[in-house]
């Protein structure tokens, strides 16, 4: 597969994407000069600090659009600053300055109330650690979103056991976390984060503790959501998973050095449209045989 | 969100955790328990004495032989107490605050009722005024008289016990029994006293004419105690100070200091002894308020833990969108059920235990006790339920997660 895309560096004007395809992408996520500092002083570590100013030499922070339908991949080493842009997305962290729109709403104007509901409605979170709550049964894990959400307990049965078999693990819906696999932890946390069908889902290192077999399943689970129009934003080190996204983001010490599109915004993630065409082909193939 | 769904999940969160729930239950139910039964137990002493003041009588004096409390004991001197000194007593021009005096012997003998044989705790000859002075009041049959002593018949007023290990179901009155080989009519039996406070039963006793007793076991030398009664309850000082000058007439003694005989105030001795109760229940209240405390710092304990441990378990339930309210609400359920359910089974406890005699006492609970018990317990697992929670519920969700 041919890859097409252009670099993009952080800073630059954000512009509709509108070589890939008619229709004019909304971006869901605008990020704008975005920094995020840990400690005071001289300790003081710049998580995300973007490209300095060069009028003053300090962090002029990271700024980023995401659009509606995008599967975007983070890359980037150890301590690069993922995590830290991730959980700011995903409204469980505060920035140290910049502005953070969801759908157009500034975040940093809501309070405790509303970002609870943003968190429960709009995003799904996938943690890099699995983060399942202890004691508790995959059903009754998957189910918790839901009645946040103020699902009534039948309705949200049916839609927790539907998450669960789309996993793959219906059968193991009884079961508490410490007697499952990490790779079935891993694929609850999935089922938790889709259960609620979320526009966005934030997926810190998905596949970080799994085999390339179960790195596979929810990989497929995740370019599935994608092609129904879920946005999706995926860490990764791993090459071969961010072959499944569109557009792949390097960071470094906070900055964002390269932006890559490897596919259009509309219609399905590369690696899914590829499978398609290759069986659509074999049909016309077994269609022509016949 | 349904207050209902709220439940579910503190009775999940308690349900995860069984033996820690299990045991801050415990330590509030013994708290609460201990403080209902032990207060129970003072109260319960303290009534007993209370009891047997109100049933001895208030205004009767007792008058034995012996040196008084203090005084030098000097075997030449002691004069026995006669029935001459009970008379000289009863003179009212001598004693005007002395209501009434009855001598008393006391012996012991074996009573025989066709094939029973008992031994009643105390055979004693008295005057009628007796049971007026001791308080002793009749249930069946009647009093003997005082024509009955004039003439030393052979009746007797036996006590309940007595009756009941006699007769058993019988009706006593009027069938005679054999004492020490005298044959008694029984002409009346006397109602039950009760308020045995670990000593001898006041019910196990026979009392017959002072003559009568005196003629078949005593002799007629002297009498073992002489009962006073004062005009009331608050001339008994100086009802006592008579029964000195007058007995110290009648046995020739100059020196207050040196008397062969001892006056004691029994209700003032009871006072004493009540007192003592009171601080005994007092000690017993404040073992029972630190085991309450105790049980207190447990809850306290647990909480903290409890949603320390859980403080990463509250950044994914923010992290899954739950509401701070929905996150309190949950801690604040647990801890209340906990010390709920903890406070309520220790007042079952503290008042079925209270059912049951304690080192020879009957617990009267103390209905603010159970009260307040429940309510300190209840409290404390609230306030240090809901302060860890409300903190951590606070935190901003990663801070919680992050949390070790
Ligand atoms: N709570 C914190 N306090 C202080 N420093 C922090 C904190 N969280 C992150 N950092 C620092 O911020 C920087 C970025 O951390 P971040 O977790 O975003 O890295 P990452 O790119 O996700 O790394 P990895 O690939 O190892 O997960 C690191 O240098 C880290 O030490
Ligand atoms: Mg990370």
């Amino acid at each position: 597969m041919a890859r097409r895309g252009r670099a993009r560096h952080s800073g630059t004007a954000p512009t509709p994407e509108t070589e890939t395809g008619p229709a004019t992408p909304v971006p869901v996520i605008q990020i704008q000069r975005l920094t995020k500092a840990y400690g005071h002083g001289d300790a003081t570590v710049h998580a995300l600090r973007g490209p300095d100013d060069p009028e003053t030499g300090l962090p002029a922070g990271v700024s980023l659009d995401i659009d509606e339908g995008d599967f975007v991949a983070v890359m980037g080493s150890s301590g690069s600053g993922k995590s830290t842009l991730m959980n700011i997305l995903g409204c469980l962290d505060v920035p140290t300055a910049g502005r953070y729109l969801l759908d157009g709403i500034d975040v940093g104007h809501l309070d405790e109330q509303q970002l609870s509901l943003v968190r429960n409605r709009k995003i799904g979170f996938i943690f890099q650690s699995f983060n399942l709550v202890p004691r508790t049964s995959a059903l009754a894990q998957v189910e918790l979103p839901l009645a946040y959400a103020g699902v009534k307990a039948a309705e949200r049965r049916k839609r927790a056991l539907a998450a669960l078999s789309l996993v793959g693990l219906s059968e193991r819906s009884g079961h508490k976390p410490n007697e499952l696999s990490g790779g079935q932890q891993q694929r609850v946390a999935v089922a938790r984060a889709l259960v609620t069908a979320p526009a966005m889902l934030l997926a810190d290192e998905p596949t970080g503790n799994l085999d390339s077999h179960s790195t596979e399943e929810v990989l497929q689970i995740i370019d599935g959501l994608n092609a129904t129009g879920r946005t999706v934003v995926l860490i990764t080190h791993e090459d071969e998973v961010a072959m499944h996204a569109k557009r792949v983001l390097r960071l470094v010490d906070g900055k964002v050095i390269s932006d890559v599109r490897q596919g259009p915004v509309a219609g399905p993630p590369p690696v899914l449209a590829a499978q398609l065409r290759q069986r659509a082909a074999a049909g016309e193939l077994i269609g022509g045989r016949q | 969100m349904i207050f209902w769904q709220i439940l579910r999940f503190a009775i999940g969160g308690l349900a995860a955790n069984k033996v820690r729930s299990a045991l801050t239950m415990l330590g509030v139910l013994i708290g609460v328990a201990s403080v209902i039964l032990l207060l129970a137990v003072g109260n319960g002493s303290s009534a007993a004495v209370k009891n047997s003041i109100t049933s001895l009588g208030t205004n009767s004096l007792t008058v034995s032989s012996g040196a008084s409390f203090g005084g030098s004991r000097s075997a030449a001197t002691t004069k026995k107490l006669t029935v001459a000194d009970a008379k000289a007593l009863a003179d009212p021009s001598a004693a005007p605050d002395i209501k009434s005096v009855a001598p008393v012997v006391s012996t012991s003998a074996t009573a025989i009722y066709g094939d029973i044989s008992y031994t009643p705790g105390s055979v004693l000859g008295t005057y009628p005024a007796y049971f007026e002075t001791a308080n002793e009041k009749i249930a069946k049959g009647d009093y003997f008289s005082a024509d009955d002593v004039l003439n030393a018949r052979k009746v007797a007023v036996i006590g309940s016990t007595t009756a009941t290990q006699l007769f058993d179901t019988d009706d006593p009155v009027g069938k005679s029994i054999s004492l020490g080989g005298t044959p008694f009519t029984v002409v009346g039996v006397l109602q039950t006293k009760g308020g045995s406070t670990g000593f001898s039963d006041p019910d196990d006793v026979v009392i017959a004419p002072l003559p009568t007793v005196q003629n078949a076991f005593t002799g007629f030398s002297s009498v073992s105690q002489i009962l006073v009664q004062a005009t009331s309850a608050d001339t008994t000082t100086q009802a006592q100070s008579e029964i000195t000058s007058v007995l110290m007439g009648t046995h020739s003694l100059t020196d207050p200091t040196k008397l062969d005989f001892r006056v004691s105030n029994q209700a003032s001795l009871l006072t004493a002894r009540e007192s003592t109760t009171k601080t005994f229940t007092v000690l017993l209240g404040a073992v029972a308020a630190i085991s309450l405390l105790v049980g207190g710092i447990g809850i306290t304990n647990i909480m903290l833990v409890t949603v320390t441990e859980r403080t990463r378990e509250i950044g994914i339930r923010k992290a899954l969108g739950a509401p701070k309210a929905v996150i309190l609400g949950q801690f604040l359920t647990e801890s209340t059920l906990l010390s709920v359910l903890g406070a309520g089974l220790g007042v079952a406890v503290g008042l079925i235990g209270s059912h049951f005699k304690v080192v020879g006492i009957v617990p009267v609970v103390i209905p603010s006790s159970v009260l307040g018990a429940f309510a300190i317990a209840v409290a404390i697992g609230l306030f240090f339920g809901s302060y860890p929670a409300n903190r951590a519920a606070s935190l901003r969700p990663i801070d919680a997660l992050r949390h070790e």
